[in-house]
């Protein structure tokens, strides 16, 4: 997933309160049968319509048509679904509906998660222990290559370097650019942000091309460099440098697009938990003699401390996972693969479920912490109303 | 973006006039440096999709600005040339896949938002601390089961596969946003709703959703970009094959090819980025609030 999970997760200030209506704590089997029963409805008939629909789809029909059929489903289909199910609910005796239509509005979205994401994380710890065949388990020996063959331990490396350092810099820069722009007419600060911005709504892939054109390489024999770092370094006389093929540095120069893709979301955020910080306070240390350097590091960091460790554990998330840059620029070669990719690598061209699945669990345990300190947030605040 | 809270911009000359009068040209020149940078990448691309090929492959996109005015050094067939060449398909296939892909997790996610919000059943809390942990879980964690269920019943490279696929994807952040939001309606509301004779199922259409719209529309538009954007799921449920190859899996492969289609690329990667940065642009509005909303508040 793209940037926002973990920027979302202290809007914990909500607390709802559903009141507690007779038979919402109905434990009979009969009646825990129907909830089963309604969450599974939705996803079902979701399913089998889809799928008679893919019939019709190999008939070619036209495209267009085919996503306008989708759309009006994707839209009427299910809520009238949903309206169906609750009109069944609402048919029965009072205590029972209300124990069961919560299964009916909730348990779709549950089904789903369950099979999307529950069953393979599961399956995925499972088939890390097997070989790349899945015919049999052979305990820890794919985990056991990841931390002893060059390769993974390439895409470890990798992969540490690039969490430690894109975050910082796509923070940093954002960081600094809101604070700047902060102080520019409301007009001319809007334009700039727009600028920095614009990279958020560009794929990794799309981003990829635009710095292929950036770091493009051609021996001086060949011509005219139409890489802009090139042209400038043979400008000033030197020579043409194959920027993606020299190991180590190449890493950075891959990482230079993901902190231009990932610097718009920090700059967004702290730029308003900036606008946030009380003017007074600012003012007030202005006037006892700091200056601006002062300012900012004395009052507005610390105010904004708690955002900038959120801003900065979402792109860490988000730099972890990431694929498509690597994928697309180099394809891990010349020592730029990362563990994300690695995983792709291994089980889409090689088919190499047990080592796919050894390097998914790799990229998944580094996220638990992350993933235990939400859901405990989580959990103090719904305790705390 | 801008709140009403708006900061005074830093000179405030009735406290220390002469003393930061001159600070603003070094907050300009910061501003305009960063700006720069981040521009240039892109317009690049931008002047090199228009320019012919065998200038795209001969000279560097900054040699234009000595030829500005020559007609001759504009052209559009790089984009008539992509867009038959398979990139005009790929984009139908992008619509195809991206249209349901949002609309189908918004609204599972919409009810589902609802029943955690405002109904009382066994299990809400523990299963709702269960979404916030899959908020995090890694998209490769899913692939390898998925693909094996998908090839077992031979539902590869179908619409249907990658939408639900792309809906199980997005439900965490999905559920998780609304019901933040769907919670925070003030609950007096709802019970006098109830009161008056209203059902769940009618306060959840007439009340909660045309209230929810904002947060609604965030969410589509970050399951919008992410969904046409990605890259990964399309390669590995729908992958090469033409009937559905989407844009972002036709321009990796285009990327790949090598020399021969670098003047294919810019026009290519154009023909990509043109219908996020529309909506990103006309709905930032709405994107904008929903990334801010969670995160500052704190």
């Amino acid at each position: 997933m793209s940037t926002p999970p973990v920027s979302e997760k202290q809007v914990e200030e909500v607390r709802p309160r559903p009141p507690t209506e007779p038979g919402s704590q109905d434990h009979r089997p009969q009646v825990w049968l129907l909830r089963v029963l309604s969450a599974l409805v939705v996803p079902a008939v979701l399913i089998v319509f889809f799928f008679t629909f893919e019939f019709l789809q190999r008939r070619d029909l036209n495209k267009l048509l085919q996503v306008s059929i989708a759309l009006v489903v994707g839209v009427g289909g299910i809520w009238l679904l949903y309206w169906g199910m609750d009109r069944a609910i609402s048919a029965m005796p009072d205590r029972a509906a209300t124990a069961i239509r919560p299964f009916a509005f909730a348990g779709p979205a549950m089904v789903l998660l369950a099979f999307y994401l529950v069953y393979p994380v599961v399956n995925t710890l499972i088939l890390s222990f097997q070989n790349d065949d899945g015919d049999a388990f052979v305990g820890l020996a794919n985990y056991e290559r990841i931390f002893t063959e060059t390769t993974y331990l390439v895409s470890i490396r990798n992969s540490v370097a690039w969490v430690v350092i894109v975050p910082a810099f796509a923070v940093a820069i954002g960081l600094a650019f809101a604070t700047l722009a902060d102080r520019l007419p409301r007009r001319s600060e809007a334009t700039a942000k727009s600028l920095i911005f614009l990279p958020m709504a560009i794929s990794f892939v799309g981003a990829s091309v635009v710095w292929t054109f950036i770091y493009r390489f051609r021996p001086l024999a060949f011509g005219e460099q139409i890489g802009i770092m090139n042209a400038i370094v043979v400008s000033l006389g030197g020579e043409p440098v194959d920027w993606l093929a020299t190991p180590l540095w190449n890493n950075l120069f891959l990482m230079v697009i993901l902190i231009w893709l990932q610097t718009g979301f920090a700059m967004v955020i702290l730029s308003s938990a900036i606008k946030s910080v009380p003017d007074d306070q600012l003012e007030a240390s202005r006037i006892d003699g700091a200056n601006e350097w002062q300012v900012f590091w004395k009052i507005t960091v610390p105010s904004i401390a708690s955002t900038i460790v959120v801003v900065w554990t979402t792109i860490l998330i988000t730099t972890w996972k990431v694929f498509d840059i690597v994928w697309v620029m180099t394809g891990g070669r010349e020592g730029t693969s990362v563990v994300a990719q690695q995983m792709v690598t291994e089980f889409f061209t090689f088919t190499n479920d047990g080592m796919g699945s050894a390097l998914a669990v790799l990229l998944f345990l580094a996220v638990v912490p992350i993933l235990i300190v939400n859901v405990r947030r989580f959990r103090e605040q719904e305790a705390t109303r | 973006m801008t709140t009403a809270t708006e900061t005074a911009p830093a000179p405030t000359p009735t406290t220390l006039p002469g003393k930061r009068a001159p600070s603003k040209f070094p907050v300009y020149l910061g501003v305009g440096l960063i700006a720069l940078i981040w521009t240039v990448p892109s317009f690049g691309l931008f002047i090199n999709s228009f320019r012919t090929p065998q200038a795209i492959r001969g000279t560097g996109w900054w040699t234009v600005f000595d030829e500005v005015f020559d007609s001759a050094t504009w052209t559009v067939q790089n984009y008539t040339q992509v867009l038959e060449g398979g990139f005009g398909n790929a984009f139908i296939n992008s619509l195809a896949v991206t249209v349901p892909s949002v609309v189908i997790p918004l609204t599972v996610a919409a009810f589902a938002a609802y029943a955690f919000a405002w109904m009382d059943f066994p299990g809400r809390q523990v299963i709702f601390a269960t979404v916030v942990g899959l908020l995090v879980v890694p998209l490769q964690m899913a692939l390898i089961p998925i693909l094996r269920v998908y090839t077992n019943f031979e539902l590869n490279s179908t619409y249907p596969a990658i939408w639900l696929a792309h809906t199980g994807f997005g439900l965490p952040l999905a559920v998780y946003l609304l019901r933040n939001y769907m919670g925070s309606l003030p609950s007096s509301l709802i019970e006098s709703a109830k009161i008056d004779g209203a059902d769940h199922f009618k306060i959840f259409t007439r009340l909660v959703i045309p209230l929810s719209v904002p947060v609604l529309a965030s969410f589509a538009i970050f399951q919008f970009l992410w969904v046409w954007n990605d890259l990964l799921v399309a390669l590995v449920f729908l992958g090469y094959n033409p009937a559905v190859k989407v844009l972002t899996v036709e321009l990796s492969d285009l990327a790949g090819r090598g020399e021969g289609a670098l003047s294919l690329l810019p026009a290519a990667a154009g023909v990509t980025m043109i219908l996020p940065l529309v909506v990103f642009f006309s709905l930032q509005r709405f994107f904008v609030r929903g990334l801010t909303a969670g995160s500052v508040k704190g």
